[in-house]
């Protein structure tokens, strides 16, 4: 397959991801949309890592997975220490940070 | 080659499927299970591209442990079938729209290129291409810094979740869930 | 030391006198700052006295002597030094200044007494005598006005000196208003001269005058025109003479010394120093005789209907200077400065008398409340009548001489001059029925109360009270102090007036006609580049203005002493008949009301226009709120967007992507 092929899959999986992030108001889902959307850049890298032959986006890629297990894992904290402190799991709710 | 057409169109179809499961499915749960299958198709998209390596780490690191933990949790909090339609902000609307421009975009801009080898297969590359050998290398010696800057990520991560998680002193009982009347009385309003 | 180091010296012991009594006024106990201003004043009388000898000791030709300190500027057009100038006019004017000054040092010592700001007092002095002596031995127009406009600030300081009084500060700042229209006019001409000449210094100027300007050329009368208002606001003539009468609410010596002696003849001083433009601008000078005769006879009339003694004495000052004016505008300079001497001599100790009789009244002043107080206060009535004798040019006294040969100079310069002189004898006459209502309403009579307690023995004593308006008042700082001095129980007192007796009585030997000739002769070395030196009236006519004068005296003296002694009563009944004209007069002829109507009314008026409508209404509320009120506006869009909401942020964040890709699209196509 043409490279061009994985590159339009991968802006088609952003896009949805980036969708989610703004239509949904659970948290949980909105971390998910997140991980949609850097699977989405994990496959444009390793596409352009095929195309130009070296292994330097694979290693930029391996390096964005890492980083994705981190956010999730601090989103995750995040939600549950929302749940411990008895708040509504709605982002819409959240809105503190009002100016 | 028709071989790896045909998975392509196969993996490609579960990916996109999967990932409008995650956003369009009410029960999170089942999104999370959607993030599942869109994960392993992913993997083997990323073995079409000759990423072996990066599709084993894929599979394990990503489909297995963080989408466990996502379980986890997602057990733990209980998440609510959350209402769709009655909720006629503008964002929700417009967001979709959104996005699709940018999709309109990014398309435009792929296929209107200029580059030529985007329509290649890419470049020739040897049998070892994308295997942990020389993944292994490279992160020790070309890319050995972020490989150590990733590393000090982890533990900082790992020291927030340790924080997030602490009890504070004069918690001591641990707080009961959310009461069902909540989910309901919101379902009510929304109606 | 050259009669140019003497007139450092003149300077410097005043400014010294100043910096030792107000750095010193918390260690300096007492009377003892009076001391040291006097002191100050008594060494640069001295000084002046040296100088006078270093000068005579010169040929005639040379005895105008310049020194500067330092040149302030030096660039091209304009050279300015600090410069003084030693000729005889100066040194004349430095001997009478620091005199009477030192007399007045000495009786104020006393009559200070007990006052909280005793030292503040004589550190204001000497600086007004530092600033006087500074004015009169300028070099130059800079330094002329640079002491102009110290006299002006020291007389601004000494009239609001009891400055917890309202009617003394009110007055304070009327004085230095007008004083301060005079100093525009002065600075103007002396831009307009520097203009024309090329040169401020008054040498250079004065005799490159004569090919820098034709005869009667516009600009030099302008200048001369402009110089005359500056001259005509410090000396309390016509138009701007209102402030004099008012600044007599501060102490009685200070009326003494800035308001009849030497301020307001700094005018007198300014004409006769730029006499070379006023005889090459004829119409200025016209001018300036004009208004002098006018403010003479004005002054007198008001004299007569007054009833403060001490604003008789006022308007006296302003009469006697309007002679002075017109002396030196037709060119009689020696005549006219021979006036300045005797009537600072004669004013002077009008001005200490009255100070001792409101002593005496326990802080009034209203003559109407005096009476009968020649056996109570033998003292002050002998040198108040001298004094009033000389104001009334009684034969023989210094004042007959002064006075009359100014009016025969004028007369003999024939034509329109002749009214100007009639004018002159007029008020003189009315100069000698008021000065004797003053003796008479004093010192004879029946005694009052303060005059039969007086003379039991002691001082009679009323409750602290504003001498004008009557309301009540303390004696703490920034009011008059408890103690009243008179002349007969003070030496410094006696020991000032005495003197100036003496000089008012026997002064006028020195200017006999025909006979002697002393300060005629001693100015000539100034005065000879005057086109009128040798016009001189005859001593023939000289001697029938004399005659005239005295027996215009001798007549108004009997009337006087007519209606307020022989028939008492006669001037309720004429008040009743001419009650329109002693209201006219009494109101001294409306010029306060105009003034107030016709200028301070509408400043007061655009004052309050500008604060109500152009500070707060436009700059606060336009200008200010709307500056304020669009960044508001603009915030509270800025801040609309801050909405708190994550999807909104998130919208926002795929917005700013979407556009910066579309952006990457067209411009890469």
């Amino acid at each position: 397959m043409d490279v061009v092929w994985f590159l339009v899959l991968s802006a088609f999986i952003f896009c949805i991801g980036a969708a989610g992030v703004i239509i949904r108001r659970d948290p949980l889902v909105i971390l998910l949309c997140l991980e949609l959307m850097l699977n989405g850049g994990n496959l444009a890298l390793i596409a352009f890592a095929r195309m130009h032959g070296g292994e330097g986006g694979q290693i930029f890629a391996l390096i964005v997975m890492v980083i994705a297990a981190c956010e999730v894992v601090i989103g995750l904290g995040i939600i549950v220490a929302m749940y411990r402190n008895r708040l509504r799991i709605d982002v819409d709710e959240m809105t503190e940070l009002r100016g | 080659m028709w071989f790896e057409q045909v998975m392509f169109f196969v993996a490609a179809a579960a990916a996109l499927g999967g990932a409008l499961g995650v956003v369009m499915l009410r029960n999170p749960f089942y999104s999370v299970l959607s993030l599942v299958v869109h994960l392993i198709s992913l993997a083997v998209l990323f073995l079409l591209l000759q990423a072996a390596f990066l599709a084993a780490a894929q599979v394990v690191v990503y489909a297995g442990a963080v989408m466990v933990l996502y379980i986890f949790v997602v057990a733990y909090i209980g998440g609510q079938d959350e209402a769709m339609r009655p909720d006629d902000s503008l964002i929700s609307s417009f967001g979709p729209l959104f996005a699709a421009a940018i999709a309109v975009e990014l398309c435009l801009a792929l296929i209107g290129t200029g580059l030529e080898s985007l329509d290649t297969r890419g470049a020739d590359v040897g049998p070892g291409f994308g295997s942990p050998g020389e993944i292994g290398s490279l992160l020790l010696q070309g890319f050995l810094v972020p490989f150590e800057a990733a590393s000090y990520l982890l533990l900082v991560a790992a020291v927030g979740a340790v924080v997030l998680a602490r009890r504070r002193r004069g918690l001591e009982e641990e707080p009961p869930p959310p009461p069902p009347e909540a989910a309901t009385e919101t379902l009510e309003v929304r109606a | 030391m050259s009669a140019t180091d003497y007139g450092w010296l003149i300077l410097a012991f005043p400014l010294a006198g100043m910096l030792i009594t107000s750095f010193g006024w918390r260690v300096l106990p007492g009377r003892v700052p009076g001391w040291i201003a006097s002191a100050a004043i008594g060494l640069a009388f001295l000084a002046a006295i040296g100088a006078l000898v270093q000068i005579q000791d010169l040929p005639a030709e040379e005895r105008s002597l310049v020194d500067s300190a330092w040149t302030y500027t030096a660039t091209a057009g304009v050279r300015v030094d600090m410069a003084i100038l030693v000729d005889p006019l100066s040194v004349f004017m430095c001997l009478v200044v620091s005199g009477v000054s030192f007399l007045i040092h000495v009786y104020s010592v006393a009559y200070m007494t007990g006052d909280r700001g005793l030292a503040r007092y004589f550190a204001y002095l000497n600086y007004f005598v530092f600033s006087m002596l500074l004015l009169v031995l300028a070099a130059n127009f800079v330094i002329l006005i640079i002491g102009w406009a110290f006299v002006g600030a020291a007389s601004y300081l000494l009239i609001s000196f009891w400055y917890r009084r309202n009617t003394a500060t009110y007055a304070g700042i009327k004085a230095f208003v007008m004083n301060v229209i005079g100093d525009v006019g002065l600075v103007i001409a002396a831009f307009l001269l520097l203009n024309e000449t090329g040169t401020l210094d008054f040498g250079p100027m004065f005799a490159g005058a004569e090919d820098a300007f034709p005869r009667n050329d516009g600009t030099l009368v302008a200048a001369c025109l402009l110089i005359l208002v500056g001259a005509f606001a410090k000396s309390a003539q016509l138009p701007l003479h209102t402030w004099l009468p008012d600044a007599m609410e501060g102490p009685t010596p200070v009326s003494a010394l800035i308001h009849a002696a030497t301020m307001v003849t700094a005018g007198v001083y300014l004409i006769a120093r730029t006499h070379p433009l006023f005889e090459l601008a004829p119409t200025a000078a016209d001018v300036s005789a004009i208004i002098g005769a006018l403010t003479l006879f004005f002054a007198a009339t008001v004299a007569l209907a007054v009833t403060d003694l001490k604003r008789i004495i006022a308007y006296s000052t302003i009469s006697q200077i309007g002679y002075m004016v017109l002396g030196v505008s037709v060119a009689a300079y020696g005549a006219g400065l021979f006036h300045l001497m005797t009537h600072a001599f004669f004013k002077a100790l009008l001005f200490m008398g009255a100070g001792s009789i409101i002593g005496a009244m326990a802080g009034l002043q209203d003559i109407d409340r005096m009476g009968g107080f020649r056996r109570a206060m033998p003292f002050t009535f002998v040198t108040f009548t001298i004094g009033a004798l000389a104001l009334a040019a009684f034969p023989l006294t210094s004042g007959f001489f002064s006075k009359d040969e100014i009016l025969a100079f004028t007369i003999n310069r024939g034509g329109g001059y002749w009214v100007l002189a009639i004018v002159g004898y007029i008020a003189a006459a009315l100069t000698a029925f008021y000065a004797f209502r003053m003796v008479f309403r004093v010192f004879y009579g029946d005694p009052v109360p303060e005059a039969r307690e007086l003379e039991e023995g002691h001082l009679a004593h009323h409750d602290p009270q504003n001498p004008m308006t009557g309301e009540a008042e303390d004696t703490d700082v920034g009011f008059p102090g408890p103690e009243h001095a008179i002349a007969e129980r003070s030496w410094p007192m006696k020991a000032a007036m005495g003197p100036l007796a003496l000089l008012a009585l026997v002064a006028g030997a020195v200017q006999i006609p025909g006979a002697t000739d002393v300060i005629e002769h001693f100015l000539e070395p100034t005065f000879e580049d005057s086109r009128f030196h040798d016009t001189a009236p005859t001593e023939g006519s000289e001697l029938v203005g004399l005659v005239v004068g005295g027996l215009i005296s001798l007549a108004a003296i009997t009337v006087a002493f007519t209606v307020y002694l022989r028939r008492p009563g006669t001037t309720d009944r004429l008040r009743e008949r001419f009650a329109a004209v002693h209201a006219f007069l009494f109101n001294k002829w409306y010029f306060d009301e105009l003034y107030d109507a016709v200028f301070v009314r509408p400043a007061a008026t655009a004052g309050s226009f500008g604060r109500r409508v152009i500070e707060t209404d436009f700059v606060q509320g336009f200008i200010v709120g709307g500056a304020t009120g669009i960044v508001r506006v603009g915030t509270s869009f800025a801040r609309a967007i801050q909405t708190g909401y994550l999807r909104g942020y998130a919208l926002l964040l795929l917005l700013g992507l979407g556009a910066l890709a579309l952006y990457f699209l067209i411009a890469s196509s």
